[in-house]
């Protein structure tokens, strides 16, 4: 369970947003400049709340007022970005043990295997991050985001960069892991098709507030507002 | 005659200078990998200061900087005394001196290449390996070091090539003494300043540039297999 409030002045923006994450897949969604990046890194550590508390598993993360601020590489939360940014100096293999050699983990072949055959992978291992397309190099950065057990995986936009056909290539992936990974997701898109496969709660973005939350159904009254 | 016919004395300038222009870049290579990290990524009051000084002794007369560290570090200076007295170090007049004159010429283009590649790196990629649970430092030798390898490679070849070159501010600090502070340049400047010297002088001009060119060589060859590793040969 993930609690959000935060405010943050951004230039001329400001952003001010509070929800609540259970376990399923949460979609932040809205149009882009809606603040969705801006929060996440907030959640992951990477950019500081000026005001609010960021609460997950009943572990205070952020708290202006109590002065509170987890550094973001303790924080144990997963982040799957719109670039993949893998290490390009590093195999997939070792890309995707990085996040176990930094918590000290002993090798888990067998959880190794299972993400490996999920996102399909495993003929990859060898290569270096610069030889893979596009749609590999989201489906590795997946895979590294889970090894690392992380207690939230915040997804940013990882389909933005492909085309049509590589969305509809990974899609699948997405919801297995939805589907057999037990780890609670926060999926940031302005795709409405791809939240309305994927998401089991929405939490709608506009101008760096919330403005509505409920289930996949709010696409449609959304879209009925932009078409009134 | 053959090309190259080499007196012992030459020899010994030789491999001094080798000696010096190593140790002074192994000595330097931290100092400039953590200059260039300050530099490149914080920022604070007097970095522009700081930034100046690194690179004074290029623009510098090299005579001024070898006269500013006789002043400093010579065996009457203040700072000189002290580390004598104290610790029993001494770097006028002895090789070591010779390493602290290459070492500070050869800092400001070692600095120069190893902050660009800093700068050059994608810094979302430590960003990534924050929330993948590696701290600064692990982040720092896991990631920014490996990635920039090539310029750090390159700043010390650099570095390598301009202490072998060094002769202004070491002739200044620690004189011209055979065996001891006497390196290539020097010996080719002794040469050319007495009668008939010149073919030696001839001689030993050919093994610099034998040197100079195999430290470019050898500096394009590892920086161009560091850049391959890194993107996935």
């Amino acid at each position: 369970m993930l609690t959000v409030e935060v405010e943050k002045q951004l230039g001329e923006f400001f952003l001010q947003a509070a929800f609540d994450v259970a376990g399923g897949v949460t979609a932040l969604f809205g149009p882009s400049g809606a603040g969705k990046t801006a929060i996440i890194n907030m959640i992951a550590g990477l950019t500081r709340p000026d005001r609010g508390r960021i609460v997950l598993d009943g572990e205070m993360l952020f708290d202006d007022e109590a002065g509170i601020d987890v550094a973001a590489w303790r924080r144990r939360i997963g982040c799957v970005f719109q670039e993949g940014r893998l290490f390009p100096h590093l195999s997939v293999r070792h890309n995707l043990d990085y996040g176990r050699w930094m918590s000290g983990h002993a090798a888990d072949p067998d959880a190794f295997g299972h993400v490996v055959t999920l996102l399909d992978i495993g003929h990859l291992l060898d290569r270096r991050p610069g030889k893979l397309s596009g749609g590999e190099r989201q489906r590795v950065a997946i895979g590294r985001a889970l090894l690392m057990r992380p207690r939230l995986l915040l997804l940013d936009e990882p389909l933005a960069s492909l085309d049509a056909a590589r969305k509809g290539d990974i899609l699948p992936y997405l919801e297995r892991l939805r589907d057999e990974a037990r780890v609670p997701m926060i999926y940031v898109s302005h795709d409405a098709g791809e939240v309305r496969r994927l998401a089991t709660r929405v939490v709608m973005l506009d101008g760096g507030r919330v403005t509505a939350t409920g289930g996949v159904e709010l696409l449609d009254a959304a879209r009925a507002d932009m078409h009134a | 005659m053959s090309v190259l016919e080499l007196t012992p004395q030459d020899w010994t300038a030789i491999l001094l200078s080798l000696r010096i222009a190593f140790v002074a870049t192994v000595v330097a290579l931290p100092f400039g990998i953590a200059i260039a990290m300050l530099l490149a990524r914080k920022d604070f009051w007097g970095k522009s200061l700081l930034d100046a000084l690194v690179h004074l002794p290029l623009v510098l007369p090299p005579v001024v900087t070898g006269y500013l560290l006789l002043v400093t570090l010579g065996r009457n200076a203040p700072v000189g005394a002290f580390l004598a007295d104290h610790f029993g170090i001494v770097f006028a007049f002895r090789w070591t001196g010779a390493v602290i004159s290459c070492g500070v010429m050869a800092f400001p283009l070692m600095v120069r290449a190893i902050r660009l590649s800093i700068e050059a790196i994608d810094r979302r990629l430590e960003d990534a390996a924050a929330t993948l649970g590696a701290n600064r430092i692990w982040s720092f030798a896991t990631v920014t070091l490996p990635l920039a390898l090539p310029g750090i490679i390159a700043g010390a070849m650099l570095a390598f090539a301009r202490a072998l070159g060094e002769f202004g501010a070491t002739i200044t600090f620690v004189s011209n003494i055979p065996g001891e502070t006497q390196t290539i340049s020097a010996a080719i400047y002794t040469l050319t300043q007495v009668p008939g010297g010149d073919a030696a002088a001839f001689q030993l001009v050919i093994v610099a540039v034998i040197i100079s060119i195999a430290a470019l060589i050898a500096s394009e060859w590892f920086a161009r297999r560091a850049t391959a590793r890194l993107h996935g040969a």
